[in-house]
């Protein structure tokens, strides 16, 4: 089951237009993807904490979340100060660890966090559907936004088709070991998801056609774009420009 | 005359054979009732009739006129509505409002019409406050009164029910029989339980060999 832990709760991001959302987030992204300079990193991070506290967000979940990207982060640091060229600062054995490379290590570690927690703040708030419609708003290409709204929706559905395969499977008594017996278990498993996916997609989408579907998704529940998102998106856009600024403007 | 197959045959890419020289129609205010065994046919009867699959002959004639190219079925699907047998290829919205909007958005209605036509059709259905609820999470007779609302939102003039209660505990069965009988005019049902169809429909047709006989 996919569940949007963050869309159910009280905020001011809670109700904003998801439009204002998505473009603040995107924009904030780009910045500070490509950034490099350490009071531009600073401020991102810690603009990134305060969106989250703003956005009211269980402490836990944050930190789960958080856990999964660093993971991926973790793996950085075991290998890039070993292999980045720079001004050696100690060595294990023959393996010097390099500044540079410890240095680019804190950057990415700062610039992913940092985008992760804007997200949660500003895009996890909104429910999927809500951030599909704002995407049609927008002028996304239909194509991009039908492929994200349907990954989503049938995420779900697999996953359930694959826990009746797999119950199907344990209550014949299987239990996966190594050898030829389990390989071929799974990749039968994998045939049939594959199948009764691909079967379903078909059907689901016969079934959008008989009621009239000519592959434009009219929206049903419209948002509002009142005041105070306009206030919102003059403010994220400031900042934005103003991130792009100390990064590229003059020297400080 | 609402549907008329013309000595109509169809066969599968891999060569079985399902109708051949078929002849079947429904007027205006039948209720019909078709069983048969499984693979005889009776859902593909179903998506001759909305264009899901082209005949390899004869001629199929829905509201009068020859339909035989995409574009000629355009209308037909907005005219008649086809009830899949397993919600889950019927429902695909997060709510149950934005998927009973789903068929009236797509028949252009404004928005605000659509409105009260979603609150109208939950409640004939005894759907009170089911707007926001979750489709995924609905109870099997749940999603199949839901996907039964996505269709009479559009006003159809002819209901095909591919197994509407299969699956279905006695209640919700009652249910469906009730709303069919109230709310429909004319339908086809194709269905395994014998009781069902004596209580909703006024003839029965009895698939078999791809020809229908009447019972």
């Amino acid at each position: 089951m996919i569940q949007e832990p963050f869309a159910e709760g009280e905020s001011l991001f809670h109700r904003m237009d998801p439009r204002v959302k998505i473009l603040g987030a995107t924009g904030f992204s780009i910045v500070l993807a490509v950034a490099t300079r350490p009071s531009v990193l600073l401020s991102g991070i810690l603009f990134a904490c305060l969106l989250v506290v703003l956005a009211r967000l269980k402490v836990r979940q944050v930190f789960y979340r958080l856990l999964v990207v660093n993971t991926f982060v973790a793996f950085l640091w075991i290998f890039l100060p070993f292999t980045f060229p720079g001004e050696p600062v100690f060595s294990i054995g023959a393996l010097n660890v390099s500044r540079e490379g410890i240095l680019k290590c804190l950057e990415i570690t700062i610039k992913s966090n940092a985008i992760v927690l804007v997200s949660m703040a500003l895009l996890s708030t909104s429910t999927v559907f809500g951030l599909v419609h704002g995407l049609h708003h927008l002028k996304v290409p239909h194509k991009l936004v039908h492929l994200f709204f349907f990954s989503f929706r049938y995420i779900h559905v697999i996953n359930t088709e694959y826990h009746k395969i797999i119950n199907a499977m344990k209550t014949r008594g299987f239990e996966p070991g190594t050898g030829l017996h389990t390989y071929r278990t799974y990749a039968y498993l994998l045939g049939t998801l594959f199948l009764k996916s691909s079967e379903r997609s078909k059907r689901v989408y016969e079934a959008m056609i008989c009621r009239g579907f000519d592959g434009t998704f009219w929206v049903y529940q419209h948002f509002s774009f009142r005041k105070r998102d306009l206030i919102a998106l003059i403010l994220m856009g400031f900042y934005v420009l103003l991130l792009a600024f100390m990064e590229w403007g003059v020297r400080w | 005359m609402v549907i008329e197959f013309k000595g109509v045959s169809f066969e599968y890419p891999n060569g079985r054979k399902v109708f051949k020289d078929l002849n079947f129609h429904v007027r205006k205010g039948d209720r019909i009732g078709i069983v048969g065994p499984n693979g005889s046919g009776k859902t593909t009867l179903f998506h001759l009739v909305v264009g899901l699959i082209k005949p390899s002959g004869g001629e199929i004639l829905v509201f009068g006129k020859p339909r035989k190219t995409e574009k000629g079925f355009h209308e037909v699907r907005k005219r008649i509505g086809l009830l899949f047998q397993d919600p889950e290829d019927q429902l695909f919205c997060p709510t149950v409002a934005e998927d009973v909007a789903f068929g009236p958005l797509n028949l252009r209605i404004p928005k605000d019409k659509v409105h009260d036509i979603v609150r109208r059709t939950l409640g004939d259905l005894g759907l009170d406050g089911f707007e926001n609820r979750i489709t995924y999470n609905l109870s099997g007779g749940e999603k199949k009164l839901v996907s039964l609302a996505t269709l009479f939102s559009m006003d159809p003039e002819v209901l095909l029910l591919d197994e509407p209660t299969a699956g279905l505990d006695e209640e919700a069965t009652r249910k469906i029989e009730k709303i069919l009988l109230q709310k429909a005019q004319t339908y086809i049902i194709v269905s395994h339980h014998r009781d069902v169809l004596k209580k909703t429909t006024r003839k029965i047709y009895r698939m078999e060999h791809g020809t229908l006989n009447l019972l």
